[in-house]
């Protein structure tokens, strides 16, 4: 008992030196020039666009016209005037980048919140299951926690926040989508995938884990394990304890059975949520070039991969150079590429809803038209919660080694070549395919080890199971 | 001399040049006149400026027949539905110190380097571009120049009130990068009855003319023929070529008199290497002036109140000479007028300017002198600074706009940046004097159109109100580079792009002379140009922006590199969900207990080799290898072999 509160303020004060340390950096804003950095500010974040943006608005364009802001107005609404307020002798963009540390440490304590559901979820099914021995391994540790310290001290975190970009707002709202799911809480789950997919598209995909989760509830072992338990038990004893099992079943402990109501709902406050967020940016945009001129400059922005200033994906220079005839194959190529992944990973996933949604936010972050670091930061800190689980992944050092070293490089290479003129497109463009490899290499390493660890569970189930059978069978024979 | 006046009602200006366009098309006969005006300046250059101007009376009442105006331009109004047009080829650069900013020679025809073209079209709002684009090319084709790449609409843009005042259906577009030279001269005269065979224009020798500091080609179109209301008053051709030489003082050295420098003596024929022979017989006048500016008059009665022969000798007596008439100013300017009417080839004229004493003055400038330049290092982003200098001419603030209690100069700047210059036009800052002032104050109107990504430039159009005691007034504006495909960059990448120059124009000064003529019905097109009221207007420095380029040969390896990436994620992320360890450990051991991998057999044999023993095969081997010719193999060989031949036979 002491020891979890003593773990709860190391926490604490851990979360609040993270702040603290933002806060002190938000105070040098000029001598870091974050914001122009092409890894933290893309086209569809950048705040400086955003003014832009909002200084059309108020000079009564359209904050569309032109190229310069791709993002959706209702960010533009709550932002814009943020930017054009000025505190005398306080740097610039000063109440723009304390909203962002909020959101940024919002996000921190809803993660910490869903980890702890995951865990408590995770441990009875583990208790249904007879496992509950590989609980008692001193080792396991409180995944919320370190899965919030990894997102709050993340340094691609910080840069992205320090930065003024606005990812920590978006992935404030992928994060309430999952922690509203795994909580049961409909409305703030179809509230934030509403959100969250108005602001970058590339969330709509997390429906099918928000609807696993709605609908088998968080994470546990295989499926098939709890029938096989479920049928051992009642083949065992019929009579007796269906009574009690059903109720078992009612509280949703053991998830075999898909509940239709909570994803049917979900559909219903989506749709609700969806009809106001348009009614809203139809008011803003009304006198302009309505909700269809939105819709083509953030989502076909998005699409069509306009903007070719270089970042640390891969579709801009591939955009830059490939013949104009095949651009439009391509970019159905490179989109479809996502949406290829999802059903076998949803297949393969299914009994762990918050893993494929982890997947599915990696794989959209590493194959997404206008990739930062702030995309990153979200996968990495969720890559956190599953950290019992994942504790045998393959490469795990080579990994870290890899994103240490890209990050240290990308910069170089990119003052090289844009400040300096000595270096050439071609070395930037090579530190963001080793990105993107390591990238890939992160994303297939966890599956796999995470399909590890259910045969692992299958196995030790089977053992259990066949032990427990004899024992029981035992004094029948 | 340039007087000063608060700005005239816009109804008054219009009547007054609608009474101009009367005029000239009164005789209802098509005319031609041509004329050529000389000016000393005072850094030892010569400006030439000859004048062309064909009028045509309306298609009405003269029909469809003419013999002097050219036809492909009368075609060309009439199927484009042309209202006005200017086309301008510039090469060089207006010194506006030196040269002078504030006369209606130098607003009019002091050019942005390159091409410059705008029209305004009689057409429906939506048929303009179309009419635009139809233009360019029937331009590009008649001027031998790449007028045509003002079509796309990346390249041209709609001020509204930034470049004239009243622009209805107005199109704007600049090329700063087009090359000028004789190709574009030639068929520019080919528009002169007499082209450069006969008079004033036969003075144009290619080398003497492109060997100049400034040379701008214009051709100015006024038509009335689709104005429903009022007069019908044809068209009006107006082709000039501004020129600033240096008289060529090899010959006789650099001559002095009391301690400084002469100015250079000069003759037309020393300037341009000939002489006029005579009119063009199809010329209604052909006059020469030689003007001297009011500066420099002054400058001559302070020194020889007596006799201005002492100053400077014309080696022809003038026909006549016609002085300004200036109330505000002391010294008016001076023009000298020569018809050149009764010279001919055995009798040419050669008009001779020759200085007898150093005389130093300077021209009248614009209230604010403006430049543009480029802030910021980097191939990312940038700024542009737009500033006004102050040329010290206090006097010509006072009578600015005395009506206010606190003199305020008016100050329109027109600038058009090509797409991928993105500005950011929220972080506009003015500074007066060095000090950042509040855009509310400064700025009385601004329209911009933001730059759309391949689709339209960037258009800034801004009236700043400044204090007249202003010495130093700077716009910046914050930009980022962008990225262009490989296709964009033209050839020479590296080079640079271009951002076309800025007009700067002051509303509420007007360039105009007045000078007392005695028959006025006899008035010459170049002095009724003078005496047209122009608004000052100046062009600012073309911005040469660097952007950064990718690899150029690298469009395979790109594409190939980066779909093998996809194509690694795509494979290990499929492999990896589709493995079944269980069922692999399964065949792997049953594998190994079935037979020792290949490698492990041809090992031990080497050793044996190496040993030089004699090797016995395991025992399992020789099934093995047995194996190898099976039945089943030998089934399936035949079967292919058996298509092959049945393939060659069929379609073969």
């Amino acid at each position: 008992m002491e020891g979890t509160k003593k773990k709860k303020t190391r926490f604490w004060r851990w979360a609040i030196a993270s702040v603290i340390f933002r806060l002190i950096l938000i105070y040098f804003p000029k001598n870091l020039n974050l914001s122009s950095r092409p890894e933290v500010s893309t086209p569809l974040t950048s705040l400086r666009r955003l003014a832009e943006g909002y200084w059309l608005k108020q000079s009564s364009m359209s904050p569309y016209a032109g190229s310069m802001y791709h993002g959706s107005p209702l960010l533009l609404s709550i932002l814009g005037p943020l930017t054009v307020k000025r505190i005398e002798g306080q740097p610039n963009q000063l109440l723009c980048s304390l909203f962002f540390v909020i959101a940024d440490f919002i996000t921190a304590l809803v993660i910490r919140a869903t980890g702890q559901n995951l865990q408590k979820a995770y441990t009875q099914s583990f208790k249904s299951l007879e496992l509950a021995k590989l609980l008692e391994n001193p080792e396991i540790l409180s995944s919320g926690d370190i899965a919030a310290l990894v997102y709050l001290w993340n340094p691609f975190t910080i840069v992205t926040c320090v930065g003024s970009s606005t990812s920590p707002i978006e992935n404030l709202f992928i994060i309430l989508t999952l922690y509203g799911a795994c909580t049961r809480r409909v409305p703030l789950a179809a509230f934030g995938w509403v959100i969250a997919s108005h602001l970058s598209l590339y969330p709509l995909i997390l429906v099918i884990p928000v609807i696993l989760l709605l609908g088998y509830g968080p994470d546990a072992p295989p499926r098939k394990l709890f029938l096989q338990r479920n049928f051992s038990k009642s083949g065992d004893n019929f009579s007796t304890t269906t009574t009690k099992q059903k109720e078992q079943r009612g509280q949703s402990a053991e998830p075999t059975l898909f509940l239709w109501r909570p994803v049917a709902f979900f559909f219903f406050w989506a749709s609700l949520w969806a009809c106001n967020v348009l009614v809203l940016c139809g008011f803003y945009v009304k006198e302009y070039g309505g909700l269809w001129e939105m819709f083509k400059s953030t989502y076909g922005f998005i699409l069509t991969v306009g903007d070719l200033s270089p970042n640390i994906g891969v579709l801009w220079y591939f955009f830059a150079e490939v013949f104009d005839f095949f651009r439009n194959f391509f970019l159905i190529v490179f989109h479809i590429n996502i949406l290829f992944m999802i059903l076998p990973l949803a297949i393969r996933l299914s009994h762990r809803p918050y893993f494929l949604a982890f997947v599915y936010i990696a794989i959209s972050s590493m194959l997404k038209s206008y990739p930062s670091v702030g995309d990153s930061a979200l996968y990495l800190a969720l890559l956190g919660l599953f950290i019992n689980e994942l504790a045998d992944m393959q490469f795990s050092f080579f990994l870290f080694c890899g994103y240490v070293g890209v990050s240290l490089l990308s910069p170089v290479m990119h003052n090289l070549w844009i400040w300096r003129g000595t270096g050439n497109a071609n070395f930037y463009f090579a530190t963001a395919m080793a990105y993107a490899c390591f990238q890939i290499v992160l994303v297939v390493e966890s599956v796999s080890a995470m399909l590890k660890h259910d045969r692992m569970i299958r196995k030790l189930s089977n053992t259990t199971a066949r032990d427990g059978s004899t024992i029981l069978q035992e004094p029948v024979q | 001399m340039p007087t000063v006046r608060p700005s005239m009602s816009p109804l008054r200006s219009l009547l007054f040049l609608f009474f101009i366009l009367c005029f000239t098309a009164y005789g209802e006969e098509e005319q031609f006149t041509e004329e050529l005006l000389l000016r000393p300046l005072p850094d030892r250059k010569v400006l030439s400026h000859f004048h062309f101007q064909t009028t045509l009376p309306s298609t009405e009442s003269y029909g469809h027949h003419h013999h002097l105006f050219p036809k492909a331009i009368y075609q060309l109004v009439h199927k484009f539905r042309v209202r006005e047009m200017e086309l301008s080829f510039m090469q060089g650069r207006w010194n506006y110190k030196r040269w002078g900013g504030y006369d209606p020679i130098s607003s009019r025809n002091a050019k942005p380097p390159g091409v410059e073209l705008w029209a305004v079209f009689d057409v429906p709002q939506d048929q303009v571009d179309a009419s635009w684009k139809n233009l360019t090319h029937t331009l590009s084709g008649l001027f031998c120049a790449s007028v045509n790449f003002l079509e796309s609409s990346t390249t041209y843009s709609a001020p509204d009130w930034g470049f004239r005042p009243f622009s209805g259906n107005l199109r704007y577009g600049t090329l700063p990068r087009e090359a000028v030279c004789t190709e574009n001269l030639t068929p520019w005269l080919k528009l002169l009855p007499c082209r450069d065979k006969a008079g004033i224009s036969a003075l144009m020798d290619r080398p003497s003319i492109y060997r100049g500091f400034y040379h701008s080609q214009r051709l100015h179109l006024t038509s009335s023929e689709f104005d429903t209301v009022g007069l019908n008053s044809g068209m009006v051709l107006e082709q000039t070529l501004t020129v600033v030489l240096q008289p060529n003082t090899l010959g006789s050295g650099v001559a002095y008199t009391g301690g400084s420098i002469l100015q250079p003596s000069w003759s037309m024929s020393s300037l341009f290497g000939r002489k006029v022979g005579g009119k063009c017989v199809l010329a209604k006048s052909s006059n020469v002036y030689v003007h001297l500016e009011g500066n420099l008059v002054s400058e001559v009665k302070n020194k020889w109140i007596e006799n201005e022969s002492q100053v400077f000798e014309l080696s022809i007596p003038p026909n006549r000479v016609i002085k300004e008439v200036n109330g505000l100013h002391a010294d008016p300017s001076i023009l000298y007028d020569y018809s050149i009417e009764n010279y001919s080839n055995s009798k040419p004229f050669d008009l001779g300017f020759r200085w007898k004493s150093s005389l130093v003055w300077s021209c009248p400038q614009a209230p604010l002198l403006a430049s543009r330049f480029l802030m910021g290092s980097g191939n990312e982003r940038g700024a542009v600074a737009i500033s006004l200098e102050s040329t010290g001419q206090s006097n010509v603030f006072r009578s600015a706009d005395i009506t206010e209690e606190i003199c305020r100069l008016r100050v329109n700047i027109f600038q058009v940046v090509p797409w991928y210059v993105k500005v950011y036009y929220h972080t506009a800052q003015v500074f007066v004097d060095e000090q950042p002032q509040s855009l509310a104050d400064v700025i009385e109107k601004m329209r911009v159109s933001p730059s759309e990504d391949k689709v339209s430039p960037g258009v800034m159009e801004i009236l700043l109100r400044l204090p007249c005691d202003v010495n130093l007034a700077t716009l910046t504006l914050e930009f980022d580079k962008g990225f262009l495909h490989i296709d964009e960059y033209p050839p020479d990448a590296n080079q640079g792009f271009d951002i076309p120059s800025a007009v700067v124009s002051f509303p509420d000064f007007q360039a105009s002379m007045h000078f007392l003529e005695d028959h006025s019905l006899n008035k010459s097109p170049v002095i009724s140009k003078l005496q047209e009221r122009s608004t000052i207007l100046s062009y600012t420095e073309v911005l040469l922006v660097p952007l950064t380029t990718p690899d150029f040969s690298m469009p395979y390896n790109v594409i190939t590199i980066t779909c093998t990436v996809f194509a690694l994620y795509f494979g290990s992320l499929l492999n990896a969900l589709r493995r079944r360890a269980g069922e692999e450990e399964r065949l792997l051991k049953s594998r190994a207990a079935k037979k020792t991998g290949r490698l492990s057999l041809v090992l031990p044999k080497l050793l044996a080799k190496l040993r030089g023993r004699p090797w016995e095969p395991p025992p399992q081997s020789a099934a093995s290898s047995s194996s190898i010719i099976s039945p089943k193999l030998v089934m399936k060989i035949l079967l292919v072999a058996s298509i092959a031949a049945g393939w060659q036979y069929y379609f073969g």
